[in-house]
Order: C-alpha cells, then structure tokens, then sequence
C-alpha cells in the first residue's frame, strides 16, 4: 500500500513520479538528512532512531566501509584506517594537508588530489564524502520509498570555490544530483522562515558545534541572502567543553589519567552526560567508577559556567571580528539564530543574547536547523512549492489531455495548474510493428473523448517496427506564460519526434469553460460507468487480436479439434458481451476466455524456450557465459 | 455519503495544516491516470469550489469535488509507518484492483 504525503493544492504527481527531494548537513563531526513530510520539515532518522550520522568512515582490508556510530566507536581499534573531520580536507592540496594535520600518512601518488592511506588503498577526501553522503542518501531513499530527484547539500560560508566544486564531486560519485549548494547558515535562517520576510534584514548565525565555530553576518534584501561577513575558530566546540569538564574532574579526584584510552573514554562519556544534565538542571552529580578508580562529585552550573567561560569568550572575540569586517554594530543585527548543539548550554545562549542585546532564536533543534532549512530549499528547487511566491501567475482553465483507445480522455494537464508548466507522460503502441501514432489533443474535464472538446490532431510517424508495448512514447505538454500549448510526442528508442502548437484558451468564452466543468460534475456517474465499458472494451480488443494472431500462426499445431472448437465458443461469447454495455458481463466474459485458452499459452510458451534451447549443450552455455 | 479519517490520520493532518499555517481543510481527489487506471490525490485545500462536498470527521474538513466522490465514497484516510517509510493511506471500499504499490486502482 503506498504511503502518500499531502502535496500544495495543484502540485500533485502522477504514481510514481514523485519528486522526492533532500536536504543534506554535511558536517565536520555529524551528518544530517531531512525532507518535507507534508509540507513540514522533517530529519530522517536511521534504523535504530537516531537523526546524527557522525561523519567517520572506517575502512578495512576487503575495501568495505562503515560509516557513522559504529565507526566512531571503534575508531580506537583501528585509527589509522578510521577517518574523521574529512570536511576539513576536501579542496585541500597534500602541501596543506601536511602543514594543517601532521599526524595523517599521504599517499605519494602523481596526480594533484592527495590520497589518505587506508587499508581499502589510498582514498581522496572526496571519496570518504562519498561514503557519508552514499550512507545518507540510502537512509532518505528508504525513508521516502523512492530515488531521489534531488538534494540541496549545505556548506560553511567561508568554503572556496575549490572546496564546493569538490563537495559537487562527492555528491556526483555518490550518485546524488546536486540541485544547490547553500550555505549552512542561510539554510539555518531558511528554517526559521526568515528568508519569507517583507524587509531586509541583517542576521547573524552563531554556529557553534562539535568542533568548530562560525559566526556569519548574513544580509537578505530582496529574497537574495549575501554573506558579509564570516569568522571561526576551527578549534572551537563542544569537545572543548568536554575537556574543560574532564580537567575539572582529574583535577578534584587528583586522577592520573596517562594514556589509558579506556578512562579517557569513560572520562569523556561522564563529562558529556554531566554537561547535558546543566542544560536543564542547576547541579548534577558525577560518578566515575573505572577499574579500582571511584570518585564522586558534584558539580554545579555557575561552577561549571566558570569552566567554560573563557571558551565562550572567543566566540565572543570571533563575533566582534565579524562584525568589525561588516562594518556593523551587534545593533545593526536583526535577527540572531543559534546553531549546533553546544548552542543548548544556557550560559551560552545567555552570552550571545547579551552581546547582540536581543532575544536569539533557539526553538528548533540546534542540531537540526541546518538540514531542515537546505530541505525547505531541495524541495522548492524540485518544484514540489507553487512558484506563486514569485511570479505572478496564470491557471489552466480546464484539464488538457490527450485520446487514448476507446476513446478516452488521459488527462495531462489538471484544471487550476498554474502556468508556464510542462507534463510529461510516456505511451506505447497498441499493435505489433505499429509504425505511427496519432494524438489526438482534447480539452474538458470528461471521461470520453465525445464530450470534451477537441483542440487539434498531429501524427508522429517513423516508429520503428516493434512487439506491441515496447515502444516508448513519450508525449510532453507544455503550457507557456502566455496559455500558448505545445504538444511534442517523442519515440525515445529510435528519437523519432514530432509537435504542435495551439492556444488552447481560443473560442471558449468563461461561461462556456464553466458549463464544461459543471458538465462533468453533472454526468461523474454515468462517466464511470462509460470509462469502466470502454476500458473493458479495449482490453478485449487486444486479448482478441493477440489470440487470432497466435491462432493463425500455431493454433493447430498446438491445438485439437475440440479444444479450438472450445476457445472458439468463449471467444463468441466474449465478442457477443462486447455489444452489450455491461462492464461487468464484459470482463467475467473476458476472463473465461483466459483460463480456456491457458493451456495453449503454456504450450506456446515452452515451445518456444525449447526453440532457443535446442541443438546447445549446458556446456555451450557456460562457454558463452564466461566470454560474454 | 461520506469520508472518514482514523486518529492517527486526523492527528497528522492537524500537525501539517497548524505547520503550513493556512489552508481550509484536505482536499481529496482521483485522477484518471497510473498503472491501473485511478490515481489519489491528496492535497491542502485554500478554496472552496461551488460544487465541492464538505465532510467534517476527527475535527478535520474534508473536502472532496463531486467526480471524485463517486471514486472514493466511502472511503477511510489513515496514517501508518512502513519501515522508514510514513504517510497517508486510503482504505477504499470501490477499489477492486490496486497495482502493486497501491497508488492507482480500478473500480
């Protein structure tokens, strides 16, 4: 059973032409996906419940990768083969590798792209990317139930055109189509609706994450955002805070830590567990128990304020430079929106809401604004939004279709779309070595072509001779700004192609164009019923033709006396059904016929395969397999 | 004649419309194209055609234009998870085919 997702009035897609859309967090430390359920922004989360995907990749000897949690938590068993914080690689020679991150083995190799050693072989930084976006992009696929169209990644505003260009890169080899980059803190400003203001506005994005902190100075005039200005400290974040935590606690326990990894990590682990308690609470107890080592403690928030403190200074300091370059007091700021996760700790909401002298915007997720705002944009950049917001705007007066057999209507275009808009839809042939296709262009909101109006005709000839249903016709309506249609089919195998112009609108005054609509809301029943007939029409049309065609080629070498004398009566009736306008008679008539001719079917069919088969032994087979 | 929507159908519906912030109600519809023949539609509704029949269920507006009413009569919108997967259901009592993935069907 599909699962569907409420679209804006009119932006509805056929079955399975969804645009399914995403919008990526690539981060230093942690990864994000979400897309618009129904309008609302939304994180995927993976499996087992959890929205981050740490951005670490470990590699083994086989060449297999794993991406997220488990790789982190294990990177300690493996850490030469484990990579991290790739983001602050990507676009980066091997000269400033070498100069920023030492401790890393580079691969010597001739081309320009630095390879990291790892036991898979030398990987690029655009390759471990990859592996974190290939990761995401099968969480949101599974999510959606669909491929993606497209995603919107987003990038710290400081990135150069190298750095961007190879972030498109990894998108590419991990099989996404890029719809846009966007700077992560326009996306978080997006996600708090910003960008829908009347006025310009000056914002400031204080981003304070795991590991790294960016302030940016935004301006949106117009509905275009401009970064003025950018600042950071790339050692900067929330394992800061850890640390500070874990200081204070070797510190009162007079706790050696030395190089046991395993207390670090136990160290760490009640640090982090102290500092979320402080964000809601004013003290919370610490209990370290590792080993022979027990130690409790309390710690209280203006204690654990006073840790801290010369930490939040220097954003502080990187917010003054921004602002210096800007050329901009924290007054001039009209809205300041906090993001990143460290951005809970209330003595640094409280700090920034000093500075700026405003109340900074904190109700959605810290760790989330950023891939909730780059899905807002994926999913109006895959067109999924109405483009009222931007242009003014016609609609289509009614629904423009095409005939299809039985002289039905196949509608392409609904009634309300709004214009310019383009529909495509894929058709087939109807007989075996059908070599032309007429359309038939109709307008109205009615089931049979009779009753709709007919706007014009044109044949696309030239298709290549082919089993009926295998050629692909694919038949595009486009409506322009000024009403003005264009009807192009296009047989996608051979490229045969052909079009037609009309102004669809002509004649028709608006009380004709209502009489059409209310028409069809008068006769809904009776159209049901005369789509139901014609359809079941049709289907016996086709079951009839591909049962006299096989009939004449085979039908006695297959066949007694009897049984086509049998095949023969329930092909009467069918055809005796067809006069008459029960559907339902039509169809039970129909499917008769199937189970009497089911025999000659299976016989035909492995009459056939025998064919293929004969004058081969199984080891033609395997000789075959192996050189093709 | 009428449209139902289960709890947890009404619940979401609710969350979406107070999230997008305007709109009357969920319109309800059938197309005549897909795999098998109908397809759902299912989209918030700003305006009230003249001819639209209104249902109000769950504390939801229900709107529906009279065409499709004949398709969906009837017929129960409910919400359910399906792996990583979340979305809207139709429990429709005129549906006597579906192709396989639900989203088209013949009457």
């Amino acid at each position: 059973m599909a699962l569907l997702q409420i679209s804006e009035p009119g932006q509805s897609t056929a079955p399975h032409q969804h645009r399914l859309a995403a919008g990526i967090d690539l981060g230093t430390t942690n990864s994000l996906v979400a897309t618009l359920r129904s309008g609302l922004p939304t994180v995927l989360n993976d499996e087992q419940g959890r929205a981050i995907l740490p951005s670490v990749v470990r590699y083994d000897q086989s060449g297999v990768s794993i991406v997220g949690v488990e790789a982190r938590d294990t990177a300690f068993e493996d850490p030469h083969n484990t990579i991290s914080s790739v983001k602050r690689l990507i676009g980066l020679s091997a000269e400033d590798i070498a100069a920023s991150h030492p401790l890393l083995k580079i691969e010597a190799t001739d081309d320009t792209v630095p390879r990291l050693a790892t036991a898979a072989g030398g990987k690029t930084a655009i390759e471990v990317s990859a592996e974190i976006l290939s990761s995401l992009k099968t969480r949101a696929e599974k999510s959606l139930g669909g491929e993606l169209t497209g995603v919107v990644i987003t990038v710290p505003a400081y990135f150069d055109d190298t750095q961007r260009q190879a972030t498109k890169d990894a998108a590419q080899l991990a099989g996404l189509k890029i719809l846009r980059l966007i700077n992560e803190p326009t996306a978080a400003a997006i996600a708090y609706g910003i960008d829908q203001k009347d006025s310009d506005t000056t914002i400031a994005v204080y981003d304070l994450g795991g590991g790294t902190f960016d302030i940016s100075i935004l301006r949106l005039e117009r509905g275009v955002f401009e970064v003025l200005a950018t600042a950071g400290n790339t050692a900067l974040g929330g394992d800061d805070i850890d640390s500070a935590i874990v200081q204070w606690i070797t510190g009162q326990g007079t706790i050696s830590v030395g190089e046991d990894a395993g207390l670090q990590r136990k160290l760490l682990d009640v640090a982090k567990k102290a500092k979320h308690a402080l964000s809601e609470a004013d003290t919370t107890t610490i209990e370290l128990r590792y080993q022979d080592i027990e130690w409790v403690g309390e710690l209280a928030r203006d204690q654990f304020e006073a840790l801290i403190g010369s930490l939040i200074e220097k954003s502080i300091a990187s917010c003054k430079r921004a602002l210096n370059d800007a050329d901009l007091e924290p007054s001039a700021i009209d809205e300041v929106v906090m993001v990143g996760g460290s951005t809970r700790v209330p003595a640094v909401r409280q700090t920034v809401s000093d500075f700026f002298a405003q109340d900074v915007l904190t109700s959605i997720n810290p760790d989330e604004v950023v891939a909730l705002g780059a899905a807002i944009q994926a999913d109006i950049l895959a067109g999924n939004k109405p483009d009222s917001d931007l242009l003014l705007l016609d609609v289509v007066p009614l629904s423009l279709g095409i005939e299809t057999m039985g002289g039905l209507t196949e509608h392409i275009i609904s009634r309300n779309t709004t214009i310019p808009v383009a529909r495509a839809q894929e058709f087939t042939t109807y007989k075996d070595g059908q070599s032309a296709m007429a359309l038939h262009i109709v307008q109205g909101e009615r089931d049979l072509v009779q009753d709709c109006r007919s706007l014009g005709r044109f044949e696309l000839r030239g298709i290549p001779a082919m089993v009926a249903g295998q050629a692909r016709i694919q038949v595009i309506f486009q409506v322009d700004a000024d009403g003005l249609l264009t009807v192009s089919a296009l047989e996608k195998t051979s490229g045969v192609a052909a079009e037609v112009h009309i102004k669809p609108s002509y004649g028709l005054s608006d009380t004709e164009i209502e009489s059409m609509i209310l028409d069809s809301m008068k006769h809904a029943k009776q159209d049901v019923q005369s789509r139901m007939l014609h359809e079941q029409r049709v289907e016996v049309d086709r079951t009839i033709e591909a049962l006299d065609a096989a009939m004449q080629k085979d039908g006695d070498k297959f066949l007694d006396a009897q049984e086509q004398a049998a095949i023969g009566e329930a092909k009467a009736k069918v055809l005796l059904a067809r006069e008459g306008d029960d559907s339902e008679a039509i169809k039970k008539s129909l499917r008769a016929l199937e189970a009497t001719s089911e025999q000659y079917v299976a016989r035909r069919m492995n009459a056939s395969v025998g064919e293929v088969m004969r004058g081969k032994s199984i080891n033609n087979y395997d000789e075959q397999e192996t050189t093709s | 004649m009428a449209i139902t929507l289960t709890d947890a159908a009404a619940d979401r519906v609710k969350t979406f419309m107070d999230n997008r912030g305007k709109g009357i109600g969920l319109r309800l519809a059938v197309r005549t194209t897909g795999c098998s023949g109908m397809a759902y539609v299912i989209e918030f509704a700003d305006e009230l055609d003249e001819s639209d029949v209104v249902f109000e269920d769950n504390d939801v507006t229900v709107v529906v234009d009279p065409k499709s009413l004949v398709y969906l009569d009837g017929t129960e919108l409910d919400f359910g998870k399906e792996g990583l997967n979340e979305g809207f259901k139709f429990r429709n009592p005129n549906v006597k085919d579906e192709c396989g993935c639900g989203e088209s069907f013949t009457v």
